[in-house]
């Protein structure tokens, strides 16, 4: 990895308890994220990495806790506030637009960043015109960057799984999101598959700069790639630390393995 | 064969229009999952207004130009559903995000009788006339090829070519703009859409109006035949079918849903209608929705609905 330099906290979780009537999905839960960092959450099934996701991507609001980005308290924002703040995320069971092509996908993560008003865009020359074209541009950079410029014209619907979970992560990053949070990038692929998106992860975290928050499911992809660790089970955190801290840490060892205190 | 011809065009005028309507229907479920059933209190709400404001503008500024009455009527009247849409999104909608598909469409049902009362309210419940100047003498086209021609109502024809071109621009406007693309991802995924920070409620509201200004111009068309009155309201009923056969969720089975039904009315009542005794036309898309509803329920174009057990 080259010069990049994890710096001050951009993202911190105080205390988050969630409750869904009477299980409580996650409690007092807190944990930081630092700026340009490969932070993960891990867990069993069930754990509420999830949940957690959800809560830091304002689908959930969390009965108790606060989250506090950059500074401002964000606890009761939807999940469109935090797109604005800066948040982008991809999802578990792949959320993309199926009916429209790879580039109308990634061009909706542009969304936030379109000025032309809707009159300027009913009449299409012009403004609006120019601003689809500049996006355009930026979109095809991030289509080269994860290369799939042969799919670009393709609905989403028909691509293989793996390049589906590769649209979702380019029209996150279309939205050049200070903090991405990646829904188990890696569910269900195969060895050369986890192999890209691992590459994929590390050089948005190093050329762009964004600070990642992911959770997944496979301990060694996840060991290789983040700067720290979470880990969650029954929806308490049970350890946090670089993965050498955490894979020591014989609660961990024993949530993992299953094995009898 | 002049006759048949002149048949199957004058279906394909009168179902242009019910793809109009249809079209209403297929945004609004498209963007929102609600069966808008309030579409034709729309229709007639915006007939009414268009009515009365061509009327009343004239004398409230005292000027005699038609053409500049009904173009100042137009733009009031879309501005007057534009109202209408904002109000509907921000009073009830907002509030019933996530609810049951039976409650949404109780409630737009309760805005269809609010609609037909507060219309009636404020612009009479009389008979208006909307009188856009549409010229009312058939014309005769192909009188080279078949003898005394294809008789053609000029009027349906123009209201056939401003359906066809309002439908068209809406198709361009979806494809080609920042908007409609938010607008196609949010019908895809409102929670994707939400998280890639498309404004729910924006889209929403811009459904609604693009369905009020369908429903303006279905007003205008059917109220210049038939006059603003209550009975517009119903119109809409008849592209209830055109909704089921091209599905609820495409705006190509709207349009191609709406011409089937406007072709086969008119043929069958024209061709069977002698046979089996008149009236098919009122029951002939009904019956045709129907066989649909039993035999592909997605309707033509419409998406298979597989739900994860």
């Amino acid at each position: 990895m080259s010069g990049r330099k994890i710096g001050e906290v951009i993202l911190d979780l105080k205390n988050i308890t969630l409750r869904f009537g009477g299980v409580t999905a996650l409690e007092d839960i807190s944990f930081d994220v630092r700026e340009h960092e490969v932070r993960a959450i891990i867990g069993p099934n069930g754990a509420g990495k999830s949940s957690m996701l959800n809560v830091i991507n304002g689908v959930y609001r969390p009965q108790e806790g606060d989250i506090i980005l950059r500074g401002e308290h964000h606890a009761n924002m939807d999940s469109y506030g935090a797109a604005k703040a800066g948040l982008a995320r991809t999802f578990q069971n792949i959320a993309l637009f199926k009916g429209m092509s790879v580039l109308d996908n990634i061009m909706t993560g542009r969304n936030l960043k379109m000025k032309a008003n809707l009159l300027q865009q009913a009449v299409w020359f012009g403004p609006a015109q120019r601003e689809e074209l500049e996006h355009r541009e930026k979109v095809e950079e991030i289509i080269d960057f994860l290369e799939i410029q042969h799919i670009r014209k393709t609905p989403v619907g028909r691509l293989p799984y793996g390049l589906q979970k590769r649209v979702d992560l380019a029209r996150a990053l279309a939205m050049e999101p200070q903090i991405l949070l990646l829904d188990e990038p890696m569910a269900g692929m195969n060895v050369e598959e986890k192999q890209d998106m691992s590459r994929f992860i590390l050089d948005v975290n190093d050329q762009f700069g964004t600070t990642v928050v992911l959770i997944e499911h496979d301990m060694g992809v996840v060991m290789d790639i983040s700067d720290r660790v979470v880990v969650l089970d029954y929806g308490k955190k049970i350890g946090d630390g670089t993965p050498d801290e955490v894979r020591a840490n014989p609660d961990v060892i024993s949530a993992y393995l299953g094995a009898s205190h | 064969m002049a006759f048949f011809l002149e048949t199957l065009l004058g279906g394909l005028m009168s179902g242009m229009l019910y793809s109009l309507v249809a079209l209403g229907f297929v945004l609004i479920y498209k963007a929102s999952g609600v069966f808008n059933f309030a579409q034709g209190a729309m229709v007639l709400f915006a007939a009414l207004s268009m009515a009365r404001f061509s009327e009343w503008i004239p004398q409230w500024l005292g000027m005699e130009n038609l053409f500049l009455a009904n173009l100042l009527a137009f733009v009031v009247s879309v501005a007057v559903m534009f109202v209408v849409a904002w109000l509907i999104e921000r009073l009830v909608l907002r509030h019933l995000v996530n609810q049951e598909g039976a409650t949404l469409l109780m409630a737009t049902l309760g805005i269809a009788y609010f609609l037909d009362g507060v219309g009636q309210t404020i612009f009479g419940s009389d008979i208006y006339k909307i009188d856009v100047g549409m010229p009312k003498e058939p014309v005769f086209l192909l009188e080279s090829i078949f003898q005394g021609g294809i008789l053609i109502n000029k009027e349906d024809f123009i209201a056939a070519f401003v359906s066809a071109m309002l439908v068209v621009a809406l198709s361009i406007f979806f494809q080609k703009t920042s908007t409609g693309r938010a607008l196609r991802a949010v019908a895809d995924d409102h929670q994707a859409a939400q998280s890639i920070g498309i404004p729910l409620n924006r889209i929403w509201v811009i459904v609604w109006c693009v369905a009020g200004i369908t429903a303006l111009v279905a007003g205008i068309i059917w109220g210049s035949k038939l006059g603003a009155q209550f009975s517009l309201s119903t119109v809409a009923l008849r592209a209830l079918p055109v909704v089921i056969l091209g599905g609820l969720t495409s705006i190509p089975g709207a349009i191609i849903g709406g011409l089937i039904i406007g072709v086969g009315e008119k043929l069958s009542e024209v061709f069977l209608g002698p046979y089996v005794g008149g009236g098919i036309e009122i029951w002939f898309a009904y019956m045709l929705a129907l066989i649909f509803l039993l035999f592909r329920p997605q309707g033509l174009f419409g998406e298979k609905i597989i739900d994860r057990v």
